[in-house]
């Protein structure tokens, strides 16, 4: 039973239906008791000390190690932790929480979870985002538990009069072996929180050998009951008293805007109460709403049928002609010429003239939208020069200060209360209809939610980029690669915060570009330039996508013109197991991480090749007409292999009756959502490779709904999905899940179909091209 | 003013008689399990139970379902222990969860018409109710498992 999700816990929470925010005074009131650990806690951020050094103190706010800000305990005994990241179904609300219970040897049954509002000055960075969680989070979890468990000591001890080191943490209460006596949490709550916070330096923490939940996989989503009996709380269940429901009819074309309108067959909608204008801002414009039209009504299905009625007229605007086909064939044609050199070893040029076989291939990948089940959609109540939200976002901390800037007050006066998240993958990073319910709330004089249609959200988002990728591959006489050459061209994601960005930024040259592994004399990558002509944005995996795409599935190509088994192939061209030296590279983005805790490692690599094809059975027979594909990608500093068996039919329809998937992510929480992730990753994968495709018009988006941009059924999913979870040393840094699935998945894919058919898809998606 | 039943309850209604059953549901009346997806019976993350038949309330209108027992996951069991929903927690099925009410109601209708459905009778059955974050291969499994008992 969760605190956040059981109402009888708290009075007016069902009326509000909205995350608790974390003021733990108003727990404790509200729970009518008093006392408690976490009273008048000063804010201490300090570096983290850890065995491994990570990226997150280099993260807006850092970390912040303090149990005092994370921990309270009731006089009861129920220990209240507290979530600062984002839950869309990762599960991150569960094992950070819960990483901290095991180091304070806390009772899971005992535990509460509280989501903290945005407030990263408190809390440390809040952007869920880069699968970033568990690898920057691990450690200071793993601090603050102990630091808690060793305040509740000392307590005890003073109690007793016994030196501190007599005393011992176990299971929910303190423990003098010497004597027997023992005292709960509960009845140290009070003492506890009198003491001082040790220092990390001194802290001890539990011997991997005795933890209880970590690493075991025993412990369910906090969540799972409420979302199991429709009472988990997503954006779109916050009901205010006097709220207004709204929707808006936005600029079809990026950077467009409204000329005109009339509302008067809308309001004539019954339920529908006024029609105005919102501000839009010119584009690029980082995460501000695009402007337009919105319908406000009695409910949601007023406002839509208000908003079917109104009569625009738009201007345009500069991105009025933007056409998929024409693009494409731009991209192409950048691609065929040299770009900005961004990793050079080696002569590749000449190395590629002097080769005795020259492989050429370009891949093609279409702008993907994300459609998490739940489009977006925000609640805000501004009174005055106070901003309440509730929004289902990804960084709660960046939407306070979009809002707060956009409204031109204060941080402090905007609270930003994080609801479940009905899916992210990215999206939820960008807070524009936060910003929208915002802006409207304070319009109205009354609390708005924001609701988007699906058809807004295929059409208004912040797209997956649109990638041409072009590898040439030269081999001597004896089949060995002595020459690669990838150019990548795409519109990069920088395009949506600074207007003219034509090449792609360090982080996505970073995913799967410049770190190739490969161990290839003569290695060159290029980036030509490309011009957005919409919102970018990151979608899970990001460029790993198409990037992992052209190389696996190079790999297999090579491996066909050579005659050598595909496995094979792909661990000759990893090469020895070695740190690959990116000391070529300017600007050698490695997820933001140290290099020295994360070196791309292709013993690792070629470990989660070599498990995978040992689990999943590479080799082994198959039944004609399918066919086995193998791939290996290192993203989000993790290494994930996938293998995909296909069934294609005489009329080219294709199944997939069986996925492996070996995973090494350093250092786990909890297994049996890192299987949930990969399950997941490998069914978003087939999406893409199938179906997913976003095309534009006269610069609008042709597709609006599930019929004409579909995802994946269950009718079409892969009958099993078998996923390997290598076993971390003791020293492993823990490193990514969420995104990581998902780039091996389509190249395996397609490679499993060559194998099948012999035919070679470089366009995705799939679609019919099997049905030619 | 029409009458409308929901999970037993009379509930009346004096707005628009065409508003969709969805919007009724969770604005209206607030029950806000069933949820919003796609708006075109696309999706089932709006399935609720009308005559042991899985409805998409998107599609549905409020006059639709007058004289009609309307079941939502919140009316589905008394304490939340239907087999489905047992089941669903046995094999920790959900990722976000969103579209896991839809899910629930679709395999609880599936169960009311097929007790004992095979695993392609599942396939098919649920291929309506859309899951991005691609939960099937346990959805497939939790139904399979509540009509085998949980």
């Amino acid at each position: 039973m969760n605190i956040l999700t059981n109402p009888k816990k708290l009075r007016g929470f069902e009326r509000h239906l909205k995350v608790e925010n974390v003021s733990r005074r108003s727990i404790l009131k509200g729970l009518g008791i008093a006392g408690g650990f976490a009273l008048a806690a000063p804010v201490m951020s300090r570096p983290a000390f850890a065995a491994y050094e990570t990226g997150a103190s280099k993260m807006p706010h850092g970390t912040v190690v303090d149990p005092r800000v994370f921990v309270s305990i009731a006089p009861d005994g129920i220990v209240t932790i507290v979530g600062h990241r984002a839950e869309m179904g990762t599960g991150v609300r569960t094992s950070l929480p819960l990483i901290v219970a095991e180091e304070m040897e806390a009772d899971w049954s005992r535990v509460r979870v509280q989501q903290a509002p945005g407030n990263e000055a408190k809390y440390g960075n809040q952007d869920t985002d880069g699968s970033r969680s568990t690898r920057h989070y691990l450690m200071p979890m793993r601090q603050i538990g102990a630091s808690a468990r060793s305040m509740l000591e000392a307590a005890a001890a003073k109690r007793w009069g016994v030196p501190a080191t007599e005393v011992k943490a176990r299971n929910h209460e303190v423990v003098h072996a010497a004597s027997g006596r023992k005292l709960g949490f509960g009845d140290l709550a009070a003492d506890a929180a009198k003491e001082s916070v040790p220092g990390i330096e001194g802290l001890k923490l539990k011997d991997p050998k005795d933890f209880r939940y970590l690493g075991k996989g025993q412990i369910g989503i906090v969540d799972l009951r409420d979302i199991t009996v429709g009472k988990a709380h997503y954006g779109a269940d916050i009901r205010l008293p006097g709220m207004k429901y709204a929707v808006i009819a936005r600029p079809p074309v990026t950077g467009g805007k409204v000329k005109s309108f009339d509302a008067a067959e809308a309001m004539k909608v019954s339920g529908v109460e006024k029609v105005l204008e919102v501000k839009g801002w010119p584009w690029p414009s980082k995460f501000q709403p695009l402007g337009g039209v919105a319908v406000i009504a009695r409910n949601t299905g007023a406002a839509i049928k208000g908003r079917d009625a109104l009569k625009i007229v738009w201007d345009d605007g500069a991105n009025g002609k933007y056409d998929s086909v024409a693009y494409r064939a731009s991209l192409e044609e950048a691609a065929r010429k040299p770009g900005l050199v961004v990793r050079k070893e080696g002569d590749a040029d000449a190395a590629l003239k002097g080769a005795d076989k020259v492989i050429a291939a370009e891949y093609y990948l279409p702008h993907l939208a994300h459609v998490s089940m739940e489009p977006p959609v925000a609640v805000a109540d501004v009174k005055g020069d106070r901003c309440e939200i509730w929004a289902p976002v990804q960084s709660a901390g960046g939407t306070r200060d979009d809002v707060a800037k956009t409204l031109g007050i204060p941080d402090a006066n905007v609270t930003v209360n994080v609801t479940l998240l009905g899916g992210g993958f990215g999206r939820k990073s960008k807070c524009d209809f936060a910003i929208e319910a915002a802006l409207l709330s304070k319009e109205l004089g009354a609390p708005v939610k924001v609701q988007w249609t699906r058809e807004d959200d295929v059409r208004h988002g912040f797209l997956h980029t649109v990638s041409v990728e072009r590898i040439e591959a030269g081999l001597d006489k004896s089949g060995k690669v002595i020459a690669w050459r990838h150019r990548s061209v795409a519109p990069t994601i920088a395009s949506t915060f600074a207007a003219g960005a034509k090449h792609e930024a360090p982080f996505e040259l970073g995913m799967g570009l410049i770190d190739n592994p490969f161990e290839i004399a003569n290695l060159q990558c290029e980036n030509p330039e490309a011009a957005a002509h919409t919102r970018i944005g990151w979608f899970r995996a990001v460029s790993n996508i198409p990037r992992a795409f052209a190389v696996q599935s190079m790999v297999a190509e090579i491996a066909s013109a050579t005659k050598r088994d595909p496995k094979d192939m792909l661990l000759e061209l990893i090469g020895s197991p070695r740190l690959v030296n990116l000391s070529s590279v300017k600007d050698p983005w490695n997820y933001g991480e140290p290099y020295s805790s994360y070196p791309i490692d292709t013993a690792r690599l070629r470990k989660v090749v070599e498990l995978v094809a040992d689990k999943g059975g590479w080799g082994r027979s198959v039944p004609k007409g399918h066919g086995l594909g193998i791939a290996v990608h290192r993203s989000f500093v993790s290494y994930i292999a996938t293998i995909v068996e296909v069934a294609v039919d005489d009329k080219g329809k294709f199944t997939v009756p069986r996925v492996d998937t070996a995973i090494d992510c350093g250092t786990y929480v909890n297994p049996e959502r890192i299987e949930s992730q990969i399950e997941g990753a490998a069914i978003m994968g087939l999406s893409l490779a199938k179906h997913g495709e976003i095309t534009f018009k006269d610069g609008k988006v042709q597709q609006g709904n599930f019929d004409d941009f579909p995802v994946i059924r269950m009718d079409e999913s892969p009958l099993v999905t078998h996923v390997y979870i290598v076993p971390p040393g003791p020293d492993t840094p823990p490193s990514g899940v969420g995104e990581p699935g998902v780039p091996p998945f389509a190249p395996a894919l397609i490679n499993a179909i060559f194998v099948a058919t012999g035919k070679r898809i470089r366009s995705l998606p799939i679609g019919k091209q099997l049905e030619a | 003013m029409i009458k409308v039943k929901i999970n037993g309850q009379e509930q009346n209604w004096d707005g628009d008689p065409d508003l969709p059953l969805l919007w009724f549901l969770r604005d209206e009346v607030g029950l806000t399990g069933t949820k919003y997806g796609c708006g075109q019976a696309l999706c089932g993350s709006c399935t609720v139970i009308i005559d042991k038949q899985a409805v998409r309330a998107c599609i549905t209108s409020v006059s639709d379902v007058v004289g009609r027992d309307v079941t939502t996951i919140e009316g589905l069991h008394p304490t939340g222990d239907h087999p489905v929903q047992k089941a669903w927690r046995q094999l920790n099925v959900p990722q976000c969860g969103y579209c896991q009410t839809g899910q629930i109601m679709q395999g609880a209708a599936l169960l009311m018409d097929n007790p004992k459905p095979s695993h392609d009778q599942i396939r098919e059955a649920m291929a309506g109710n859309i899951c991005r974050c691609g939960c099937y291969q346990r959805i497939e499994n939790a139904v399979h498992l509540a009509s085998t008992g949980v």
